[in-house]
């Protein structure tokens, strides 16, 4: 896959092995800015070990990471993340929960604060300020959690797999909000699942890691205008991408 | 309303059994089963703790100074140590093992050494009650850190923190819980550790009064010494649950919802 200079984020020739297993093969991935893209891949295939480089907690055995440019490879602290974990801590409240990338940056905590308040309203979490994360409902904590990962990027978050632990429903809903808010806040996100249906629902780009080692099968762009109608996994288009990815994962 | 009387209900059974274990006290000493100069009737322990009341007072000062003093050394001593031995694993592998040695030394056996070092005053006993205090502190804080969510770390460390700021931000509030356990007995355990490290030695405190009224055969006061150290030991290890309380207040909302 070619990998453009002017991507805010790109991986360029990642391999990984743990001991003898070779997890990862070449794998390069590049992102524009604004753009959201997500990783389907086949559990096994090094999806969390690929996400661990991307955000610098891992080093690669070869191959490089560069974020707006400049070279971060094994270095943490320049994308944000977000797992299927909320990752909440469970004795900060929700306020102080997501204000933390900015105390950790050196703001201020009252500024933290209220520059973390000011979005409450927009992430529907409006009255949930002062409690403490076990009080909250699975996709409020994910709502708290992905405006935490906002307000820790710098524009690029890595989303891990964020809303598979949360039931249908829950799930449909909370992608409607995440269309919609990903339209007023310009992240340009990585999303990494194994949910078919959600990558076409979301993405920009849909890339396709398996094999063994991994390795980027496919690329399939999804070009789908946004916003998307509610009703865009009905339609027909929504299956003729679901087919070429069946296609590219040979199933 | 339903939530008081089930509080009522809860507190009977420890409540009964304690009538219970005075009813035969007292019916053991009146109607003469164990001779009077054995064991003193719950009646006459209170009466000599009310006429010794000023003295026990004083005695007592100088007791809870110690034990305060210690405890607060070895919470000291035990957070520097559990910090480091969490940072460097080659720390904790070569210090665990000696922890657990020291917790195995009787500390009767060591307190008269302790004497014999440092003398009649208030080092000994501080030293000693820094002894056995320590090691559930440390022990407890150590379990706390480990306890600690890994995916936590990774993500503040995501976020650009350092050991510092992840120490301070993860790892500490989530060991508070099992702090807060190590410290209750600790709590207990420094006033007894004081009051042993006086039987051996020295002009004041609880202990020095224990072997005191002990040689006089002066059994009622005897035992209202001893009720005394318990309920001390009660009310300080009630403080610290209010402590905790105090200082973990997310837990407290989870109380309020059950």
């Amino acid at each position: 896959m070619p990998t453009s200079p002017d991507a805010v984020l790109r991986a360029e020739h990642i391999s990984k092995s743990f001991g003898d297993h070779k997890v990862l093969e070449d794998v390069s991935v590049s992102l524009q800015k604004g753009e959201l893209v997500c990783l389907l891949g086949i559990s096994g295939a090094g999806k969390t070990t690929l996400f661990n480089i991307l955000s610098g907690l891992m080093k690669p055995d070869s191959g490089r990471v560069y974020v707006n440019g400049a070279e971060t490879t094994g270095q943490p602290g320049k994308i944000s993340y977000m797992l299927q974990k909320d990752l909440l801590l469970p004795f900060r409240t929700v306020l102080d929960n997501v204000a933390l990338p900015l105390i950790l940056r050196g703001v201020p905590k009252k500024e933290a604060r209220e520059r973390a308040a000011s979005y409450f309203t927009r992430f529907g979490l409006a009255g949930t300020e002062k409690k403490y994360p076990d009080k909250l409902s699975g996709g409020m904590r994910q709502r708290a959690a992905l405006l935490r990962t906002y307000l820790a990027s710098d524009g690029i978050a890595l989303l891990d797999e964020p809303f598979s632990a949360l039931d249908t429903i829950t799930k449909g809903a909370i992608h409607e909000w995440y269309l919609d808010i990903m339209r007023d806040i310009e992240l340009t996100t990585l999303f990494i699942t194994h949910d078919v249906d959600e990558a076409v629902k979301l993405s920009d780009r849909v890339c396709i890691l398996g094999g063994s080692p991994g390795h980027i099968l496919t690329e399939i762009p999804v070009t789908e205008p946004r916003p998307r109608a509610h009703d865009f996994m009905l339609a027909e288009s929504f299956l003729g991408y679901k087919r070429k990815i069946f296609e590219a994962l040979q199933l | 309303m339903t939530k008081k009387l089930q509080s009522i209900t809860n507190k009977l059974p420890p409540l009964v059994a304690l009538l219970v274990v005075l009813a035969i006290w007292a019916a053991a000493t009146g109607f003469s089963w164990v001779p009077s100069f054995m064991l003193p009737s719950p009646g006459d322990v209170f009466e000599a703790f009310v006429s010794d009341f000023t003295l026990l007072m004083r005695h007592a000062a100088v007791t809870l100074c110690e034990a305060f003093a210690g405890l607060a050394i070895g919470v000291l001593l035990a957070f520097v140590l559990a910090a480091l031995m969490n940072r460097f694993a080659f720390l904790y592998k070569a210090l665990y093992p000696v922890l657990v040695i020291t917790q195995t030394i009787p500390t009767i056996a060591i307190a008269p050494l302790l004497v014999l070092w440092l003398g009649f005053g208030m080092a000994p006993k501080i030293t000693l009650v820094v002894i056995t205090t320590f090691f559930p502190i440390a022990v407890s804080l150590l379990d706390g850190f480990r306890s600690a969510d890994a995916d936590a770390v990774n993500l503040l460390r995501s976020m650009g923190a350092g050991r510092l700021k992840i120490f301070r931000h993860v790892l500490m509030p989530s060991a508070l819980g099992s702090f807060f356990a190590g410290l209750k007995v600790s709590a207990s355990y420094a006033v007894v550790g004081a009051v042993v490290a006086e039987w051996l030695g020295g002009f004041e405190g609880l202990g020095v009064y224990m072997t005191r009224v002990q040689k006089a055969y002066a059994f009622d006061k005897m035992f209202s010494v001893i009720l005394f150290i318990t309920l001390i030991s009660l009310l300080l290890m009630w403080g610290v649950t209010l402590l905790r309380y105090l200082a973990m207040p997310w837990e407290r909302k989870e109380k309020e919802k059950k």
